[in-house]
């Protein structure tokens, strides 16, 4: 008799579970963004850190019941694809993104992979969110790029103009890796010190990223003696070790770069010969912090056992597309409507204190609003984490 | 000039261990182990777990990174390359189960250890400096000798150990050692361990220089291929050597073309090219194979 009422109340059970299901599923239709990246190889920190930003926070929307958009609550479901920095592959990856109906994609993380998704970006209909600096993507008649981060031609001048007045830095060396996104960083960064009246001491020293002694690529720059040694577009796992090196080698002056990096990094790589490192980052400093960004950070590093100082800028680009979608909700299918909202858009910033906003900047540098206006904080290293130098705002 | 020559040996010294464990598989089996920079990657992050996350004194990192890819190269030749070897007299078979395992590897490494490039304090604090002609922290001086002492040890023990005669044997000839009592199979996993332990080894050395990140391991292994194309593949001292002049070649190029841009592995690169054209053999290579 006891067996029998089990075994009923143990099928009726099963039922309902099984009725149930698909009406929770039925609940919430689905938004699908897509990201485009760099998740394998030496490059493969950029990448990953933008996937789980955007995993953690579409995790975070969807346990809070999902986002509403016009009539409709969504839930976000993030499509990835690894282009393994490769151009060819980020043109597949954007071709799927394009098969499965996406219409926003974040990425690429370099020059080259987003260049190369312009013609399938604007043929198939997608805007995307390239970390990739060239302006050619972002300055008419392109219009389906939208810049995730400060460029370092934005960023550049700020900081080497702050040094000049604060630290006195008269003479400047660049030296970058032997790729396209940091030459091209090395040689913006060549011309915003030269405007701003510094003496350029070297400005031809490149090294391969594999390399695994920086000893011999920095003799010759440190023999110019600059004041400032700027690391152009460097990858946080180079960074420590040119610090590191230049350090060892007798260098006291100031080491900079306009790439974001990671203070854990900089610690288990240079330790102490990092204090004083400066580079660019987001709002995760003690004093700009929100309390939605200590808890963004606290959920990703649930999520994925460690946080990446890097999201603190790279939490932004899905907090845009959705807080675009909401304020036009005729945006989900047709980026044209998306472009329309770009110009007059204005959202509350919620990762930041104080009444910071979310909208579109770039006219002075690209003709046009096609840069999310993420917060330029200079971060200079100090006992392990960063502290604020100073913020600016780039329009 | 005493810089570069300085630079030259500490690069030397770590290139020709790197090189050694690639030539040693290669002798022995004739496979072209294309996951042996992955194995050198795996053997960093495992010195940093034990050091970093376990706090355990550097040395304990060494012997951990040591024995696991040891461990892992034994397991590796027994049930991948061994089964193959045996199935297929094709060379490309090989090939592609080490490619298929250096994408394993790299896969396995970022689920096990992160995206995020690893390191670990300095072994030695201080910087010798000897009137500004030569300065090389001290850490870079020790991992440097130790990388030669390792080399000397592996030499001695390939020189005058049984295992070593053994191994000698069969790279010299398989059939004659089989017939002269070698047991081919033990001897064939003794030297596939020998040469991922060694690439561990070098993993978990310069993890407290360079540090280590999953992307390393491809270009390790194309820096080692090189190495054993310029001493000659399968020679323990061409390993030495080609170890040798590549880092020579790279301090004297870095050092003497920087103000062309980055034209050293370019050069390197037409060189190389260039030599093997001549003495496709390498250095110390046979003809014959």
């Amino acid at each position: 008799m006891l067996r029998r009422s089990f075994l009923k109340s143990t099928a009726l059970a099963a039922v309902a579970t099984l009725a149930l299901i698909p009406a929770a599923h039925a609940e919430n239709a689905k938004l699908k963004i897509g990201f485009v990246g760099v998740t394998s190889g030496p490059a493969a920190a950029w990448g990953i850190s933008n996937q789980r930003s955007m995993e953690a926070r579409a995790a975070w929307l969807n346990e809070l019941g999902g986002v509403q958009i016009g009539d409709t609550t969504y839930d976000v479901q993030i499509v990835a694809f690894d282009d393994q920095k490769d151009p060819k592959r980020a043109i597949a990856g954007m071709e799927k993104m394009a098969q499965d109906g996406v219409h926003y994609v974040v990425g690429p993380n370099v020059d080259d992979g987003a260049a190369a998704v312009r013609p399938v970006a604007e043929q198939k209909g997608i805007i995307y969110f390239p970390y990739a600096f060239p302006k050619t993507l972002y300055v008419a008649p392109a219009s389906n790029a939208i810049l995730g981060m400060v460029a370092n031609y934005q960023s550049g001048p700020a900081i080497y103009k702050y040094l000049m007045e604060n630290k006195g830095v008269k003479k400047v060396a660049f030296v970058a890796a032997n790729e396209s996104d940091p030459l091209s960083q090395r040689d913006s960064g060549i011309e915003a010190a030269k405007a701003l009246g510094l003496e350029v001491v070297s400005d031809k020293v490149t090294y391969q990223v594999d390399t695994t002694d920086f000893t011999p690529v920095l003799l010759p720059v440190l023999q110019a003696q600059p004041d400032l040694l700027v690391l152009s577009g460097v990858s946080p796992a180079n960074a420590p070790q040119l610090i590191r090196s230049a350090r060892e080698l007798g260098y006291e002056g100031l080491i900079s770069t306009e790439t974001a990096q990671d203070a854990s990094v900089l610690a288990e790589g240079a330790g102490d010969l990092a204090e004083g490192f400066i580079s660019v980052g987001g709002a995760s400093t003690e004093e700009l912090a929100s309390d939605a960004m200590r808890e963004f950070v606290e959920r990703y590093t649930k999520m994925f056992g460690e946080y990446n100082d890097e999201s603190n800028t790279k939490v932004y680009a899905l907090e845009y597309i959705i807080e675009t979608l909401k304020a036009n909700p005729a945006a989900i299918s047709d980026v044209e409507e998306f472009k329309k909202t770009i110009d007059t858009f204005e959202a509350p910033n919620p990762f930041m204190v104080g009444d910071a906003k979310l909208r579109y900047v770039g006219e002075s540098s690209f003709g046009q609003k096609r840069q999310l206006s993420v917060p330029l904080v200079v971060n200079e290293y100090r006992g392990g984490k960063f502290e604020t130098l100073f913020v600016a705002e780039v329009d | 000039m005493e810089q570069i020559i300085a630079n030259g040996l500490y690069l030397g010294a770590q290139y020709a261990l790197i090189a050694l464990g690639l030539t040693l598989i290669f002798s022995l089996m004739n496979v072209l182990n294309f996951a042996h920079g992955q194995m050198y990657v795996l053997g960093g992050f495992v010195c940093y777990t034990v050091v970093a996350q376990l706090g355990m004194p550097f040395i304990v990192g060494l012997v951990a990174s040591a024995l696991v890819l040891a461990v892992l190269g034994g397991l590796i030749e027994r049930f991948l390359f061994r089964p193959v070897i045996r199935r297929s007299k094709r060379d490309e078979s090989t090939m592609l189960l080490a490619a298929g395992i250096a994408f394993f590897l790299d896969a396995v490494i970022l689920l096990l250890f992160g995206e995020k490039q690893r390191g670990v304090p300095k072994v030695v604090n201080g910087v010798f400096n000897w009137d500004f002609r030569i300065i090389m922290p001290y850490d870079r001086i020790l991992i440097g000798m130790l990388a030669i002492g390792l080399i000397v040890a592996f030499i001695l023990f390939m020189q005058y150990s049984k295992a070593g005669r053994a191994m000698r044997a069969l790279a010299q000839d398989r059939v004659a050692a089989q017939l002269m009592g070698v047991d081919v199979d033990r001897y064939s996993m003794i030297g596939f361990a020998m040469g991922a332990m060694l690439a561990g080894l070098v993993g978990a050395l310069l993890v407290t220089i360079t540090g280590v990140n999953l992307g390393m391991g491809g270009p390790t292994s194309i820096k080692a291929f090189l190495m054993i194309m310029i001493g000659g593949a399968g020679v323990i001292s061409g390993a030495i050597a080609g170890g040798f002049i590549l880092g020579m070649m790279e301090s004297v190029g870095l050092s003497v073309l920087s103000s062309y841009g980055d034209v050293t592995y370019l050069v390197i690169f037409a060189t190389l090219m260039i030599f093997l054209a001549i003495r496709p053999q390498g250095l110390m290579g046979k003809p014959w194979g």
